[in-house]
């Protein structure tokens, strides 16, 4: 199969329970994607609705109390979920990398920046010294860092916020990774330096030819980067399709109704309220039934009791509701 | 960094004056010299004279500037009870007393860095339950009564160790363990507490995703940032061991500036004593300065402040 070469990520099935002690948290539900070389994925939904776990599970960096389910989490053809733990450790940070959206924790306080860009590359290059500072100054320089050699001996503490997200994303890419999951990488700063960040994040995606998961819940951003969307929603992928198909026309009454919360210069009035939707995300503590979206949703039936079938347009646009188009 | 280690100094020189100034005067309070001098049983024209020939008539702030002035020139004074100079007498035993300090602080530190981190890593196991155990008992357990416990064990029992003395290394094992023992379950629960809190850091997980070994990510990244509070706990414990080694040296007989303080208290040796509370303030403050130069080194957020 020539085609399945060029797909980097493989996610069929995965699902990630959480033992608390009210019960069994259904993070993650049976979700499916995959991610091809050169391509940007957009993973989008609303705080707690799985982005973040689902990032974690495939980089196997879930906290303890968190198990992974999964038909297949593949990574090049490899099967993540049958790979130990030195094959993962081979494997991340080198051909697998993650970006963090904590830049002001995410580094370590006691050690150099050089010192922690270095290690990653001469850990699975077998590089030198010399060889992995020469990369790391050739990476700041790229991501836009002045005076990249001196940066080496700072501390994390001796940065911007801005500069810290810089030296995250150079970190990301020293082993010239094939896929890149970046988790919301702008939400904790300045929207200048958001905007900068993600120009940035793309320029690089595309010269080097990276697959991307991009996790955020800003569609702005989505709209602007993205080669296709997954919108989650209470641990689910409710909808899914290349971008321009699924801004022009949602077809779940959720996307629906996040996009008409995006305020639109001209269209929205200036002191006018802003688009809502109603209600509030069901707990997924023990078994969760049905369609998740239907107590917020206008067009719920009683049908919304059983779990919803998942349609699917020609062009790859899926969707998991009984309405075959709910506008 | 050079400026900030002379502010450092200047302040222990003056926390040594104030030490010995207290000493001073909580000592003469405790009880007349003179008697002390002029020993048990002897008369009141005596210790009269004893007074006047060594200026104790005179006022206590007198007394300390005089003495002051001679302990800044190098002379401490004589030892009522042993009637030689205190300087050689003093300075004779504070090897053996730093010998078992550092002993013991390396033990508790060899003994509670790997119990610490495995405790952490496996916290709520039968790991960390274990480590819990064997800190409780060292906290619980007085250290005379565990050093007499060893003596029973290795010494009458087993008879591998010599009960008492200070001759051979043999004779610095039993007291390194008492001694050790008593400190390390402070160190333990500080570095477990630490670790715990440190592995939940983003920048642990930064550092897994980099594909780092398990070993990197613990010994690396995780306990250098865990250690830097264990650091400013170790100057503090050494203030203890000097205290714990008054104890332990009296029990073991071991022939340090403990067994010499316990002693010069005993016979009411004020001049050596007024020396030793000097001598173990002025290491304790250096050793408060070594340990913040120590954190600085770790920590480089503080070097800045």
């Amino acid at each position: 199969m020539a085609h399945s070469s060029d797909i980097v990520l493989e996610v069929d099935g995965l699902s990630v329970d959480i033992a608390t002690p009210g019960g069994t948290l259904h993070a993650v539900r049976d979700i499916s994607f995959s991610v091809k070389r050169g391509e940007t994925l957009c993973l989008v939904g609303e705080s707690g609705c799985g982005k973040s776990m689902t990032s974690l599970a495939i980089m196997d960096l879930l906290p303890k109390a968190a198990k992974k389910t999964a038909r297949r989490l593949a990574f090049a053809g490899e099967d993540l979920s049958r790979a130990g733990r030195s094959r993962i450790n081979a494997l991340r940070g080198n051909r697998m990398s993650m970006i963090f959206q904590e830049p002001m924790t995410a580094l370590n306080p006691a050690y150099t920046i050089g010192n922690q860009l270095v290690e990653a590359y001469r850990l699975h290059k077998r590089a030198s010294e010399a060889e992995a500072r020469e990369r790391a100054v050739f990476l700041l320089g790229k991501v836009g860092i002045a005076n990249a050699a001196e940066r080496l001996g700072q501390y994390p503490h001796q940065l911007s916020g801005g500069l810290r997200q810089r030296v995250m994303i150079a970190m990301a890419l020293m082993c010239g990774p094939e896929l890149l999951i970046a988790d919301e990488p702008t939400t904790a700063l300045d929207v200048t330096i958001q905007a900068q960040i993600l120009r940035l994040l793309v320029d690089l995606q595309n010269e080097l030819g990276i697959a991307m998961v991009l996790i955020t819940h800003d569609l702005g951003i989505v709209a602007r980067i993205a080669d296709r969307v997954a919108v989650m929603y209470a641990g689910q992928i409710v909808e899914e399709g290349p971008t321009a198909s699924l801004f022009n026309a949602p077809r779940h009454p959720y996307t629906q109704g996040l996009i008409a919360c995006i305020p639109v210069p001209g269209r929205t009035e200036p002191g006018g309220r802003l688009g809502v939707i109603p209600g509030v995300v069901p707990s997924l503590v023990g078994e969760v039934r049905g369609c998740s979206f239907r107590d917020r949703c206008g067009k719920a039936t009683p049908a919304c009791l059983d779990a919803p079938p998942v349609r699917e347009t020609a062009d790859g646009h899926r969707w998991r509701c009984i309405l075959e188009n709910a506008a | 960094m050079i400026g900030y280690i002379l502010k450092r100094l200047g302040l222990a020189v003056l926390v040594a004056l104030a030490v010995s100034a207290i000493a001073f005067f909580l000592l003469r309070m405790s009880g007349d010299i003179a008697i002390a001098i002029a020993g048990e049983g002897a008369r009141q024209e005596d210790i009269e004279l004893v007074r006047r020939t060594y200026g104790l008539d005179r006022p206590l702030l007198v007394q300390y500037a005089e003495w002051l002035w001679n302990t800044l020139r190098g002379d401490f004074g004589t030892s009522i009870y042993f009637k030689t100079a205190v300087a050689p007498l003093v300075f004779a035993k504070l090897p053996t007393t730093l010998l078992l300090g550092v002993l013991s602080l390396g033990f508790a530190l060899l003994v509670s860095i790997p119990l610490g981190v495995l405790a952490a890593v496996y916290a709520n196991s039968w790991i960390d339950r274990l480590a819990l155990a064997i800190a409780v008992v060292g906290q619980a357990l007085p250290n005379f009564f565990f050093a007499l416990l060893l003596v029973m064990l290795f010494s009458i029992t087993l008879r591998w160790l010599p009960v008492s003395g200070s001759k051979t290394w043999a004779h610095f094992i039993m007291p390194t363990i008492a001694l050790g023992y008593y400190v390390a379950p402070a160190f333990m629960r500080l570095i477990r507490a630490g670790m715990i809190e440190v592995l939940s850091a983003d920048y642990i997980r930064t550092a897994r995703a980099k594909g780092l070994p398990t070993r990197t990510v613990i010994f690396k990244h995780a306990l250098r940032n865990a250690v830097v509070p264990v650091v400013a706990l170790t100057a503090v414990q050494l203030g203890f061991l000097l205290g714990g080694s008054v104890v332990i040296e009296t029990i073991f007989a071991l022939d340090g500036l403990g067994y010499l303080a316990y002693q010069s208290i005993t016979y009411k040796d004020f001049p050596v004593m007024q020396v030793i509370v000097l001598l173990l303030s002025v290491l304790y403050v250096l050793l408060t300065l070594a340990a913040d130069i120590a954190n600085a080194w770790l920590d480089p957020r503080i070097r800045v402040a």
